[in-house]
C-alpha cells in the first residue's frame, strides 16, 4: 500500500491560513464543466453559547492518510471526478476563519454537488482531527461525550 | 512487549500526557488495549466512542498489536 494518490488530488493539512483560491484552482480541469466547493468557517455560536475561538488538533500522518482514503472512496463512487482538492487547517482559529475547504470538479454539476457533500460528510466521520470550542467561561471538546 | 500509544484531543487531556508506553502481553489485541486503558483511566469509558489506530488505519477489535506499530487512541473526531 502506498499513500501516493491514484489520480490528481491536493490533500493538505496546514497550521497556516488556507488559501481558498488556490484550493479552488487546484480543483479546476479542462474536462470539467463544474467546480463545486464547500468552505467550512468558524461560527460564533454553538448550542446557544458564544464561541470565542476554536482549537483544532490533528494527528497529521493519519489525517493525511485518511483524507486520501476519503478522496479515493469518492472517486470509486463518482468515477467522473476530474480533481479533488482538500485543505484542512489546525491550530487556533478565530471567528470567521476558514477551517476546511473541499473542492471537486466533474463534467456536469449534479455529480460535483454529490461528491463534494460526500467528502465533507465522510471527512467529519473518519479523519482524526479534533475541535475544542472555547467559550468565555470554559472549553469543550466537540462531540466527545454522548 | 512494550507498546507506545499516541494520545490526542480529549484522550490526551484525560491521560494527562501525549503518549503512553505500556507493557502488554504478546498478541495483545486492539480491544484488549482499550479495555486496559479504560480500566486505568475510567474517564475514557465515558466518551461517545474510542478507537485504536494502527499504522494510520482504524484497527478492528481483534487486530494484534506489535511492538513497532504506530498505535494511537482516537476519541470521537470532530474535524470539518
Amino acid at each position: 500500500m502506498t499513500d501516493q494518490p491514484s489520480f490528481p488530488m491536493l490533500i493538505d493539512l496546514t497550521d497556516q491560513p488556507i488559501d481558498v483560491a488556490a484550493v479552488l484552482h487546484a480543483a479546476e480541469s479542462d474536462e470539467a464543466g463544474a467546480v463545486n466547493a464547500f468552505i467550512g468557517t468558524v461560527r460564533n455560536r454553538s448550542e446557544g453559547r458564544r464561541v470565542v475561538r476554536l482549537h483544532y488538533e490533528a494527528y497529521p500522518p493519519m489525517a493525511l492518510h485518511q483524507l486520501r482514503r476519503v478522496a479515493e472512496m469518492a472517486l470509486e463512487k463518482w468515477p467522473m471526478l476530474r480533481q479533488v482538492a482538500v485543505s484542512h487547517r489546525h491550530g487556533t482559529l478565530e471567528i470567521g476563519d476558514v477551517a476546511v475547504v473541499v473542492a471537486v470538479s466533474t463534467p456536469h454539476r449534479a455529480d460535483s454537488f454529490a461528491a463534494c457533500e460526500y467528502i465533507i460528510d465522510t471527512l467529519k466521520e473518519v479523519v482524526p482531527i479534533w475541535k475544542k470550542e472555547e467559550y468565555e467561561d470554559g472549553t469543550v471538546w466537540v462531540a466527545a461525550h454522548p | 512487549m512494550d507498546l507506545t500509544v499516541s494520545l490526542f484531543g480529549i484522550a490526551r487531556e484525560i491521560v494527562g500526557q501525549s503518549s503512553l508506553t505500556l507493557t502488554a502481553p504478546a498478541g495483545q489485541s486492539a480491544a484488549g488495549l482499550l479495555a486496559e486503558l479504560r480500566t486505568a483511566y475510567p474517564a475514557l469509558a465515558s466518551l461517545r466512542s474510542l478507537a485504536v489506530a494502527v499504522n494510520n488505519e482504524y484497527a478492528a477489535a481483534d487486530v494484534e498489536l506489535h511492538e513497532r506499530d504506530e498505535i494511537a487512541l482516537i476519541p470521537p473526531v470532530s474535524g470539518g
